[in-house]
């Protein structure tokens, strides 16, 4: 029976901690990795530094995707060509995020979003942010473009986009 | 497919915690021995060991499935670990069925463990290495924006509101009271929820789940030991698993595909044909309370866009007519990750013995399914068990 059992385990407040009721040690990793971008991706970034988005076709299954992949995961076979697509496209979803990665606490929130990239196939995007606009604007299905860096200033990163606005 | 019978006969579990003052080892010890005990079998009748754990990173101690083998009953035992992220605690005993279904084994120990607080200075900084290195990482994101932009994507499909979807994390945090293992149990209303505080909208701080420490252990065995040890074994009558692509942003998110394949798969095995006749009591994973509604949509225990109207007229409820998360979930019980699906398979196992104390559910259920989710919006993990 469950009822009546006793369960183990036994919880730590942070008190416990703080005051050193019991022990820990610590240790910062800080392991650091240089990740090779791949042919795919390569291209991908290499084309962000020159201001242009691109994806790949499969002729077989006929869609246009992005993130570009050299294989096509559906057919699994060779993607055929690469695509130039637009810097526009649609908000297929988008939140509100008070949070930082480490989960710590900021003040103006920002607004992550999947944006569905014009000249791709209907649900093809990739995650960025979305800014120029209040929050409570923001709509799915609505038209965005892209805002670059200055050309000078990319680097052939996701983050040359500075975000998408509405347009 | 000449495959054996295999029978739950033992089920253990830890306290969840928000920091346990006990090693993760010390954890899959605690419940690895409670759920040998309650079947009266000791590590000698074990021929092998399955241990689920999820990322690595989160405990900061590398090959995690060697590092617990100690606690788990697994010195000098063939050993398994599989990791299927946040799904890992149902693909375990899915793991260990095999392991006897296949007549390699006769008994299998599960274990399932996940010690989260050990990660500084909080836990889903952790989550930030789930994602694209290259193309998502640089954006920073946190975990909770997958959950936020896949909530949103479902609202705007059916229509929903934030006051529909609380109302999950109401039922399954007062469910949870009756839980002596919980770690956010309480009495709160939909309004509590929509007042606390905004993480990532339309994700509120009342519709997640905590960072937990905790483990879970079940015994499974082959149906002429299951004779020999219990007059109430709980059979494994169906597994089902299934992956989506890791490219979720090119993925159609109000609907939880992948979730309906692995149910399919293992409603087959099962003979299962109308799900929501034949199946009693249901805990499909809950990190979030929506993630409670879409699984059941994709369980195909109601139709698309319906499990809100299903939950607002109390039918998910512990007396309703298809009780939902009886054990209060992972909203209430608490999320250590691996160990929270593997208590779901526990709570189904002790709701069909009867055994759920205050927690048991009327009309002496006789079928029920567990089901976790994980990876990147892509896992769908499922197991149905009768008497």
């Amino acid at each position: 029976m469950v009822s009546g059992r006793e369960y183990p385990g036994t919880p730590l407040s942070d008190e416990d901690l703080h005051q050193g009721k019991v022990l820990t040690v610590e240790r910062d990793p800080n392991a650091r990795y240089a990740w090779d971008t791949g042919v795919a991706i390569g291209r991908f970034l290499a084309e962000l530094k020159n201001g242009r988005i691109i994806g790949r076709r499969c002729y077989r299954c006929r869609r246009t995707v992005v993130p570009p992949r050299m294989f096509c995961e559906q057919c699994f076979r060779p993607t055929d060509e690469w695509v130039y697509l637009k810097d526009t496209g649609r908000v297929n979803t988008y939140s509100i995020s008070y949070l930082r990665w480490d989960a710590s606490r900021v003040e103006e929130p920002t607004i992550p979003a999947v944006v569905e990239i014009d000249g791709a196939d209907k649900g093809m995007g990739f995650l960025h942010l979305l800014s120029e606009v209040k929050p409570d604007d923001v709509k799915i299905g609505m038209r965005v473009k892209a805002v670059w860096k200055r050309p000078r200033d990319r680097v052939g990163s996701i983050r040359d986009i500075l975000y998408f606005k509405p347009y | 497919m000449g495959l054996r019978r295999v029978a739950i006969v033992g089920a253990g579990m830890t306290k969840f915690m928000r920091r346990a003052m006990e090693t993760g080892r010390e954890l899959s010890w605690q419940a690895s021995r409670m759920a040998l005990d309650s079947c009266e079998l000791t590590l000698k009748d074990v021929d092998g060991v399955v241990i689920g754990t999820a990322p690595d990173v989160f405990d900061g101690v590398h090959m995690k499935g060697e590092y617990l083998a100690d606690g788990a009953g697994a010195w000098g035992k063939p050993v398994l670990r599989g990791y299927v992220g946040g799904g890992t605690g149902v693909f375990s005993p899915i793991q260990g069925w095999y392991h006897v279904a296949s007549g390699l084994f006769d008994v299998v120990l599960v274990v399932a463990e996940e010690k989260m607080s050990t990660c500084h200075p909080h836990p889903q900084g952790a989550f930030l290495s789930i994602f694209d290195n290259i193309l998502e990482r640089p954006l920073e994101p946190n975990l909770i924006w997958i959950f936020a932009l896949e909530m949103r994507r479902y609202m705007a499909a059916y229509g929903l509101s934030k006051r529909d979807i609380a109302l999950v994390s109401v039922k399954n945090k007062r469910n949870a009271l009756d839980h002596p293992c919980a770690q956010v149990a309480e009495n709160i209303t939909v309004d509590d929820v929509l007042n606390s505080e905004v993480m990532v909208w339309p994700v509120n701080r009342l519709d997640v789940s905590p960072v937990s420490d905790g483990a879970a252990a079940l015994v499974l065995c082959a149906e002429h030991v299951a004779k020999r040890v219990t007059d109430k074994p709980v059979w494994i009558d169906g597994v089902g698993w299934h992956l989506d692509s890791a490219y979720w942003t090119n993925r159609e998110l109000c609907y939880p595909k992948y979730v309906e394949y692995a149910a399919r798969m293992a409603y087959r095995m099962a003979g299962i044909t109308e799900p929501r006749k034949q199946i009693h009591v249901v805990e499909p994973y809950d990190p979030f309370s929506y993630k409670e509604l879409h699984h059941l949509e994709g369980l195909l225990l109601c139709g698309k866009g319906e499990a809100p109207q299903l939950t607002a007229d109390g039918v998910t409820q512990r007396n309703g007519d298809l009780p939902v998360c009886p054990s209060g979930g992972l909203l209430g019980v608490g999320n250590p990750i691996a160990a929270a699906g593997l208590m779901k398979v526990a709570e189904i196992f002790w709701q069909l013995r009867g055994e759920a104390g205050k927690r048991q559910v009327p009309g002496k259920p006789t079928c029920g399914l567990a089901q976790a989710w994980g990876d990147l919006m892509q896992v769908g993990t499922v197991i149905v068990l009768r008497t």
